[in-house]
């Protein structure tokens, strides 16, 4: 009888489902974990006192009304471009161009509040903002959804470079609109007019942003859960083959999709220039067209965990800014604690899908013993 | 079991700790000032952080203004990274809400989010650099303020000339071969404020002077910088100066030997070989005098332009290794020139344009989409800059001066 190769020190072996509870405990002993290295990292490097520097993050993030509303401003931003994402990475398309999406739904808004400023009335302004917004960042999307469904092109470089496309045109009409000339600045459009604004609630500047962007959300969570077309999604993502043979059209739902997702970019470019910032810069989204799609993954295209998980990340980022100011840190100090939170995260999930076995741990000697007990029969 | 009772337990732990301190976090920030002299506080926006040199310059004026007038660390905020947009508003309205009773930002696309900021909150000192819009606004608690850089420009130009004059007389280069390039960020009045002033300076020293500008279009690109530099350099330029906050220009000239004035301070460290000299602003004069008078409850300017005479305008040491004989002696006596007024750095008979004398220009001085010139600048015998407004309006193109490119 030859014997086995020696057994490995661990290995790894998928997981049947977990109870949900055990599951999010698991998440919250990984942010625990997070806040113990964090810390560690914090008196380390900087010889602060760690639990001072949490307690600005937090005071940061919720030290005042103001900075409530900031947070609730900033999530709804980062929510808003996540819960775009999620239909089209649901489907397996790798839609990385949510960036410029947004950047060319700002630019359309910005486009509209400029020359049609003094020509038509407030509230018609905003509607034509608002659809002209929504259709160019569908057209953004649709266009490498397109090619995609027709020629099977590769969707990441596509929307990526669509990205590029959409800031070399802000850049450029930045220096059109620019003022004062050669400043490559435009300032705040309307300043004095207020013309294509959205209105504010109250005295809530940013309520109407964050109730239209709660709105989305919970669209989109029935859509992608109970809808028909949310059904055909989850198909498609799982298998072209399979979507076929059931009679789903295939390229139909791609392009369909697409249009869905860079629609509510345009929407939400058109929410930060009309309902905030009243700008366009290049630099409008910040990238939060790729943590959009962090947010989606991390949540599992799950629209109501996407609120939690770009709350989470906004907080940190709130935070960061916080404890730049009140300790004379580098916002990239920050961006290393926000790092080793994310890190956590991201491989807490590994441990809810997958079970290290240890060699000579119990479970693994059983399974050792009984595949020797088969192995006797013979 | 027994596991996930001890991860429960220590969750629990780690929460209350954090929930414990987040809590004594919020009682520290009740104690607010209320703006009165000895609880006064500051804060400071910027748009990036101490690794811009721009910023940089900034942070380093508000901590000596602060020291200066014994205001506590705890009694300032410096808010680093803050984009031109809402987020401006937002930083100005939280430092607001935490008492500041005064409120700086550094960067030129703040400024209509601090004009907002100072209707919201009438009842603090809003100041901006490098803005325009203060004399037009109409507000009493929003202030402009620059410095007459031009000058430190044209003193640096003085001792470009002179090294010029050195190539000449050690017959590096012939006379017509004096060409100088300028790497400018946009097509801005500051940077061709900039550039003429250097100009100008330069060639009161070596009178074949011809200067070459061309634009990056960005203020911070350390790429675009690096080869807008060595594009001149191939194109004949034997000395570079540059209006952009990154050290490519000054690290290309290095590599290629070629002499750099700089700007923003001095890069002697990374450049030992070809920095020549450096002017700057320094803001802590400013800081001081706004701080000042908020403290006393005094108004502050509408527009303050900072000049040689109140420490705003500096020049570094120069560096004897690159520079000419006697750079340093040509620019005190020159300096001492200016300061006295005799001599005036935008001189109308120094200038040409389109080879016809300049003898009249009307600046936009106050900014409107269309840039409607509006007031007359060239006032006995030489252009008033940053005398109607604090930020520069000189956008003349003058001879001697050629653009490679325009279109920032």
């Amino acid at each position: 009888m030859s014997k086995a190769s020696k057994e490995p020190l661990l290995h790894i072996t998928k997981r049947k489902t977990m109870a949900w509870q055990k599951a999010w405990l698991i998440r919250l002993a990984s942010i625990a974990a997070a806040l113990i290295v964090a810390a560690i990292v914090t008196t380390t490097a900087t010889g602060l006192d760690p639990a001072s520097v949490f307690a600005k993050i937090l005071e940061g993030a919720f030290g005042s009304e103001r900075k409530i509303w900031i947070l609730g401003k900033e999530t709804a931003v980062l929510l808003c471009i996540a819960v775009a994402m999620a239909p089209a990475f649901r489907m397996k398309f790798w839609n990385l161009g949510g960036e410029g999406q947004v950047l060319i739904g700002a630019w359309m808004t910005a486009a509209c509040m400029i020359y049609l400023g003094d020509k038509v009335p407030a509230p018609l302004l905003i509607l034509i903002s608002l659809v002209g917004a929504v259709v160019i960042g569908a057209v953004w999307a649709g266009i490498p959804a397109f090619f995609k469904a027709k020629w099977n092109t590769n969707e990441t470089l596509f929307t990526l470079m669509m990205n590029y496309v959409a800031i070399q045109l802000v850049a450029y009409y930045i220096i059109i609109w620019e003022s004062p000339k050669g400043s490559g600045k435009v300032g705040i459009i309307n300043q004095a007019t207020n013309a294509g604004w959205l209105p504010s609630i109250g005295s809530y500047q940013y309520l109407l942003n964050i109730l239209i962007v709660a709105c989305i959300t919970v669209l989109m969570y029935i859509y992608l859960q109970y809808s028909k077309h949310g059904y055909e999604i989850s198909v498609v993502g799982e298998s072209q083959s399979t979507a076929r043979y059931v009679g789903i059209k295939v390229d139909r739902v791609i392009i369909r999709t697409l249009l869905v997702s860079g629609g509510i970019c345009g929407l939400c470019g058109f929410l930060m220039v009309a309902g905030t910032d009243h700008t366009i810069t290049t630099t409008l989204a910040g990238g939060r067209g790729f943590l959009g799609v962090l947010v989606a993954w991390l949540a599992q295209f799950n629209a109501l965990a996407m609120v939690l998980v770009s709350l989470l990340l906004c907080i940190l980022s709130r935070g960061a800014g916080e404890i730049s100011t009140a300790f004379g840190l580098n916002q990239s100090f920050g961006d290393i604690l926000t790092g080793i939170i994310l890190f956590f995260i991201i491989g807490s999930e590994f441990f809810i899908n997958y079970r290290i076995n240890f060699r000579g741990s119990d479970k693994a000697v059983k399974a050792a013993k009984s595949a020797g007990k088969e192995g006797g029969l013979h | 079991m027994k596991k996930l009772v001890v991860l429960v337990l220590s969750l629990a732990m780690v929460f209350t700790c954090v929930g414990i301190l987040s809590a004594c976090g919020g009682s520290e920030s009740s104690d607010e000032g209320s703006g009165d002299a000895s609880t006064m506080k500051v804060g400071f926006i910027c748009l990036h952080d101490e690794n811009s040199t721009y910023d940089l310059n900034f942070i380093n004026g508000a901590k000596e203004a602060c020291e200066a007038l014994g205001i506590s660390e705890e009694n300032y905020m410096i808010k680093t990274n803050i984009p031109e947009g809402q987020e401006c508003y937002d930083a100005a309205a939280e430092l607001a809400d935490a008492g500041c009773g005064i409120i700086f930002a550094d960067s030129f696309g703040h400024e209509d989010y601090m004009i907002q900021a100072a209707k919201d909150f009438p009842e603090v000192q809003f100041c901006h650099a490098t803005g325009t819009k203060a004399h037009t606004e109409g507000l009493d608690n929003y202030h402009n303020a620059f410095a007459s850089i031009y000058e430190g420009r044209y003193l640096a130009g003085v001792a470009a000339g002179m090294k010029l004059n050195e190539m000449i007389e050690n017959g590096d280069i012939a006379e017509d071969e004096a060409k100088i390039g300028y790497v400018g960020a946009f097509t801005y009045a500051e940077v061709i404020s900039g550039y003429t002033s250097f100009f100008l300076g330069a060639r009161s020293i070596c009178e074949s002077a011809t200067m070459e500008v061309t634009f990056t279009g960005s203020w911070y690109d350390e790429t675009a910088e690096k080869e807008g530099a060595n594009k001149l350099i191939d194109d004949g330029c034997v000395l570079i100066s540059q209006h952009a906050d990154s050290m490519g220009a000054p690290t290309a000239c290095e590599k290629a030997g070629v002499p750099n004035v700089s700007y923003n301070g001095s890069t002697v460290d990374a450049c030992p070989n070809t920095f020549i000299v450096s002017s700057r602003i320094d803001w802590a004069p400013y800081y001081k005098y706004a701080i000042q008078a908020a403290m006393n409850g005094e108004a502050i300017d509408t527009d303050w332009t900072g000049n040689l005479e109140t420490g705003s305008v500096v020049l570094t040491e120069v560096n004897e290794k690159a520079a000419a004989e006697g750079t340093q002696e040509k620019i005190d006596e020159v300096k001492a020139q200016l300061e006295a007024g005799e001599i005036q750095v935008f001189d109308a008979s120094a200038i040409t344009v389109k080879n016809k004398p300049f003898e009249s220009y009307k600046a936009d001085v106050d900014t409107d989409p269309d840039y409607t010139p509006d007031t007359e600048a060239v006032v006995d015998g030489y252009f008033h800059e940053s005398e109607f407004r604090s930020a520069p309006y000189f956008d003349v193109q003058i001879d001697g001066i050629k653009l490679l490119d325009t279109s920032f």
